[in-house]
């Protein structure tokens, strides 16, 4: 049975909305905890301001556990934390957090590999003027890397759309789930037009602002 | 104001160790403009970075205002860097800030207030010639301004000492005389005192008062920069000082000369005082022999001149023999056997 596109529409639309607060809070999140891990990682290094070899080891490791789980398998995996954290495993707010496990550790690689780039004479300046780790941290690192770290983020957030397509169909509501459920099962090839469009149309705008807040802060 | 005691610097551990910096004992005293003088890997980079902790010495002592700054805590530390302002060969500017940012910088990481950062900075920039680029960003300068922006941003925070890596190394020579001659302004107007590494003999050269030659992690040679330049003592301080004062002849040189001039060729060294006295033609009216100049240069050196001269001396030996007994007596002189001498 085709949909009736009178009384579709809304549900495009809601769905729309459910996949960006997915996506729109992930990213806060997992930029919150990616920056951390990533940093951490960073400057736990050898010959780095706070050099530190077992976390650094312990940060590495988890990394590379987590980060290759396919997607979907971790999602299914975390299910009971997720449960405990946030009371459910169905619904919007449920598809963020495993979403945001996943996202974090993306992050994390992303702004190490970006601090790795950062002229170690910068932080040697810093330190000669007498700046503190903290500071270093805060007013050299993540303000000089702060245009490349916009488009890993930029990278990630179109990532996490697809993501936010696979945690639809475990509950999570969103374009996925509705393109999966009318689209797919139900062969609604125009339901699959609209849907993926829109998706397009989303990664599209996320590039475009990526580029042009990353292009303002690029100083280089 | 900084002294190093019996200062060694290790890297690495076992068979793998190097001493970047062996048993270096140096003072430099307030007002100085001290240059160290190295080859690539001679360990003055090293022995600059000590001073502010940067590197840690493996052994020996260094003070700064008289204190061992080895035993400092973290907090201690970083208000002594204050002190310290340093500079670099690559600028090392924050690219994310104007010129004024990068000014400023120094001085909120000590939490200056807002309005004072602002008087401070404004002042800095136009001690440096850059108030009409406060709000550009590195990128768009060249090589000198960068270094001027790096010089303003290491007087932020008033320091006693500013500490100069290799500052002209990554500029031209009209540029390298400008950073130089604002370097000395720093020196006589701000009284700070100055410790310098190059591997540029004219540096030296320009503005330094004392100078010491690095050579394997040691130094090898150290005083005023008019008694090193009269009178070197080591090869690696010849060749560095030879490289300015345009003093040694080539061996092809050498051949020309003794092929124009047929009489003895002696090098007669003038120092100070001695360069404003007419030594040589009091000599030859006395003695009955010649003087013809086959080469020579007079060097400027801090206030005293320097004078090196080649001449052919010209008559019959035994009064030859007493010109130069007479000549010793004021100058120094020396028979030039081949290019070495």
């Amino acid at each position: 049975m085709r949909v009736d596109w009178t009384t579709f529409w809304p549900r495009i639309i809601e769905a729309t909305g459910q996949t960006i607060t997915m996506v729109f809070f992930t990213l806060i999140f997992a930029s919150i905890l990616g920056f951390t891990i990533g940093i951490s990682l960073f400057v736990t290094r050898k010959g780095n301001i706070l050099e530190n070899k077992a976390i650094h080891l312990i940060l590495n490791l988890f990394i590379n556990i987590v980060r290759p789980i396919p997607f979907i398998i971790l999602l299914v995996t975390i299910g009971p934390l997720t449960r405990i954290v946030v009371g459910t495993t169905i619904g919007t707010s449920a598809a963020i957090f495993p979403m945001t496990i996943a996202a974090s550790f993306g992050v994390a690689r992303i702004v190490e590999n970006n601090l790795v780039a950062i002229d170690p004479g910068l932080i040697e300046a810093a330190k000669a003027m007498g700046a503190s780790p903290v500071q270093i941290i805060f007013t050299v690192l993540i303000p000089e890397t702060l245009g490349p770290l916009i488009l890993g983020l930029t990278f990630i957030t179109v990532a996490l759309i697809d993501f936010s397509a696979i945690a639809g169909t475990v509950g999570g509501g969103g374009l996925g789930d509705l393109a999966m459920t009318y689209g797919y099962q139900r062969f609604d090839g125009s339901v699959m037009l609209v849907t993926v469009t829109v998706l397009i149309i989303l990664v599209q705008f996320a590039q475009l602002l990526g580029n042009k807040l990353s292009h303002k802060f690029l100083r280089k | 104001m900084i002294t190093f005691n019996h200062v060694t610097k290790t890297f690495g551990e076992g068979e793998r160790a190097l001493k970047a910096v062996d048993d270096v004992s140096l003072t430099v005293e307030k007002g100085d403009i001290f240059g160290v003088i190295g080859f690539s890997g001679a360990g003055k980079s090293t022995l600059l970075r000590l001073v502010n902790l940067l590197e840690r010495p493996t052994e020996g002592e260094i003070m700064v205002n008289e204190r061992n700054i080895s035993s400092l805590s973290q907090v201690e530390l970083r208000r002594l860097r204050r002190r310290i302002g340093m500079i670099f060969q690559q600028f090392n500017l924050f690219n994310a800030r104007t010129v004024f940012g990068n000014v400023a910088y120094p001085l909120k990481l000590a939490k200056v207030p807002k309005q004072e950062i602002e008087t401070k900075v404004t002042e800095l920039l136009q001690f440096v010639g850059l108030s009409d680029k406060a709000n550009h960003y590195p990128e768009q300068l060249s090589g000198g301004q960068k270094q001027r922006v790096g010089i303003a941003r290491a007087l932020a925070t008033s320091p006693d000492v500013l500490i100069c890596d290799e500052a002209t190394s990554a500029l031209d020579p009209e540029t390298t005389g400008e950073i130089l001659n604002l370097l000395k302004k720093v020196n006589e107007e701000y009284h700070i005192t100055i410790l310098l590494i190059t591997h540029e003999m004219h540096v030296i050269k320009s503005i330094c008062n004392r100078v010491a030659v690095m050579d394997n992690g040691r130094v090898i040679e150290e005083g005023s920069v008019f008694n090193v330049f009269s009178n070197p003592q080591t090869k690696t301080a010849k060749n560095f000082i030879s490289s300015v004062l345009n003093d040694r002849l080539s061996i092809k040189l050498l051949n020309k000369l003794r092929t124009d001039h047929q009489g003895r060729l002696f090098r007669l060294i003038f120092k100070g005082d001695t360069t404003n006295k007419p030594i040589l033609s009091q000599v030859a009216k006395k003695y009955n022999i010649d003087f013809n100049i086959a080469y020579g240069s007079i060097n400027e050196l801090q206030v005293h001149l320097l004078g090196n001269l080649i001449v052919e001396l010209i008559g019959a030996d035994s009064e030859i023999n007493h010109v130069i007994a007479e000549l010793e007596q004021t100058i120094e002189v020396r028979e030039v056997l081949d290019h070495e001498s």
